[in-house]
């Protein structure tokens, strides 16, 4: 198992890659739904705003 | 008689007409012409100070130095492309005129390189010569910096015309063209060192040719496209 | 066929089946992924030059596409909104560049990992592959840059979009100066043209990876136009209809 993680010396080299790429990716996704939720409750807020003004 | 002549849109009267009053503001004002080729000066001058004055670090770092100070220098001057038309509402008149709009802005261009361009590459010699150039690589340079200032002016004038009117000046202006001028930059520079070592120097100079004619015929429609989006 | 597109391309039918779509993306890309990822790391023989680090190839080379993909989508889009003014090609262009700009980092970044162990060195001016991802990168900061630049929306599509048309003409012209500038050092390429033959239990995973990562992508490109969408719909029936459902008049 461990030379399995190992990756025969290159063990930091694939590793970090592949975490970099996992953490990016992840970072994407939270990203894009953190936008669209502030987003959408900008939209809300201000429709309501103009409701109750009009 | 002559209101017959000048209702008459011919093509070629309008871009003379730009070309000429082009030059001659230039011509009142010269410090806009004057400038560049002062930093181009300078500029060339930093490296020689910063990476040390022996023969061979010059003779080998020259063509790079040149032709980066000369990319810096014209990119300068490009920002005033359009912003002071823009300014005075000539560029109003310009969006207005029965004259097709790529071919005003190919005049706008040209009287860049004219004004911007030329100048640098009449002056270049004298860096060239201070960085230990043979006369036969100073004549590729020559070649080679016509060509890619006319193209650096062509594909200037694009983002000049996206940038139009917006605050954020020279640094976005910079951000938007360098990307896109840096095949003129490695043609141009690699070809003056291929000269310098005696190589064959024919593929770069037909590249920057080829581009320069690629710019000719396809900028004046972007830059015209993106002036009528930045001035709607 | 014109008025499937037509349907398409109205936003609040784009803003709903694009939500019906993400999800089979998202599990698409996932399996995908997993399957890549784990035959790629364990499975696949290493490699008999390179050991193990070759192993790298599984995430760089589709972050590598998915990076060139995206400037395509945002040109293509951003060209069809400029012809034919459909508003929500504009959308699919402004959601691609930032995307796109994630995906090269992370080619950039790869490869930069990649070329520690075999140059011995992080940064291979002579790779004329990862000189072009920068310039790449710079491509996506100055369009960005622009859109951020320009404060009326409409005007900051149509100028990107001339921008990003510009960039299109002039990538082939790049990446073919890169390597020919790179061509007069000695090269020094990871993936060689013309090497030995890629053995399928090496070639199947970075297929499974292109192919999950292009879905992955999809979703996230997606998801980036729904958000893209509803600002910009802001002030229309359907958007108030869809964030204030009870109180809504119809």
């Amino acid at each position: 198992m461990n030379e399995m993680l190992a990756m025969g010396n290159y063990g930091a080299y694939v590793w970090s890659s592949f975490g970099l790429t996992l953490i990016v990716l992840v970072a994407c996704v939270i990203q894009g739904i953190n936008r669209h939720k502030s987003v959408f409750h900008d939209v809300k807020t201000r429709i309501r705003a103009m409701e109750s003004e009009s | 008689m002559n209101d017959v002549i000048l209702n008459m849109p011919s093509v070629l009267r309008g871009f003379s007409a730009v070309v000429r009053r082009d030059i001659l503001l230039a011509w009142k004002r010269p410090g806009d012409m004057l400038n560049p080729l002062f930093f181009f000066a300078m500029v060339s001058t930093l490296f020689p100070l910063a990476v040390g004055p022996t023969t061979e670090q010059l003779a080998f770092s020259g063509p790079g130095v040149v032709w980066v100070a000369a990319l810096l220098a014209s990119l300068l001057s490009l920002n005033s492309l359009f912003m002071s038309d823009f300014e005075d509402g000539s560029l109003d008149q310009l969006l207005l005129s029965p004259q097709p709009l790529p071919m005003l802005t190919l005049a706008k261009a040209v009287s860049h390189w004219l004004i911007a361009g030329l100048p640098l590459v009449l002056v270049s010699p004298l860096v060239a010569i201070t960085f230990q150039m043979p006369a036969r690589t100073i004549g590729v340079m020559m070649v080679t910096l016509s060509f890619g200032t006319m193209s650096l002016s062509l594909l200037g004038s694009i983002g000049a015309a996206l940038t139009v009117g917006l605050n954020r000046g020279t640094a976005l202006l910079s951000l938007l063209i360098l990307p896109l001028a840096m095949p003129v930059l490695i043609f141009g520079a690699r070809t003056v060192s291929m000269a310098a070592a005696d190589d064959a120097v024919s593929a770069g100079v037909y590249f920057l040719a080829a581009y320069c004619m690629l710019m000719l015929t396809l900028a004046p429609f972007a830059t015209a496209a993106a002036l009528r989006i930045s001035n709607e | 066929m014109w008025t499937f597109f037509h349907k398409l391309a109205s936003p609040p039918h784009f803003y709903d089946l694009a939500a019906k779509f993400i999800p089979w993306f998202a599990v698409l890309g996932f399996v995908f992924v997993a399957y890549g990822t784990v035959a790629g790391l364990f499975f696949a023989p290493a490699d008999y030059q390179q050991g193990d680090a070759f192993r790298i190839i599984y995430v760089h080379v589709p972050a590598a596409y998915l990076s060139m993909m995206a400037y395509m989508i945002m040109a293509v889009s951003a060209g069809i909104g400029l012809v034919w003014r459909i508003k929500l090609s504009h959308a699919v262009a402004a959601a691609a560049a930032p995307l796109g700009a994630w995906f090269t980092f992370l080619a950039l970044a790869t490869g930069s990992i990649w070329g520690r162990p075999m140059w011995g060195t992080w940064w291979e001016w002579g790779d004329p592959r990862l000189t072009s991802e920068l310039i790449m990168l710079f491509l996506y900061f100055g369009y960005m840059a622009l859109r951020a630049a320009i404060d009326d929306p409409a005007k900051a599509d149509k100028a990107s979009a001339v921008l990003a048309l510009v960039g299109a003409v002039n990538i082939p012209i790049i990446h073919f100066s890169v390597e020919w500038w790179s061509s007069l050092h000695q090269g020094a390429t990871l993936i060689r043209e013309g090497g030995p033959a890629i053995q399928t239990s090496m070639l199947y995973p970075l297929l499974a990876m292109i192919f999950g990562f292009t879905f992955l992508f999809g979703a996230l490109l997606l998801g980036r136009v729904r958000t893209e969408v509803l600002f910009r719909e802001r002030r229309s029936r359907w958007v108030y209809n869809l964030v204030l459902p009870d109180e809504g008049r119809g």
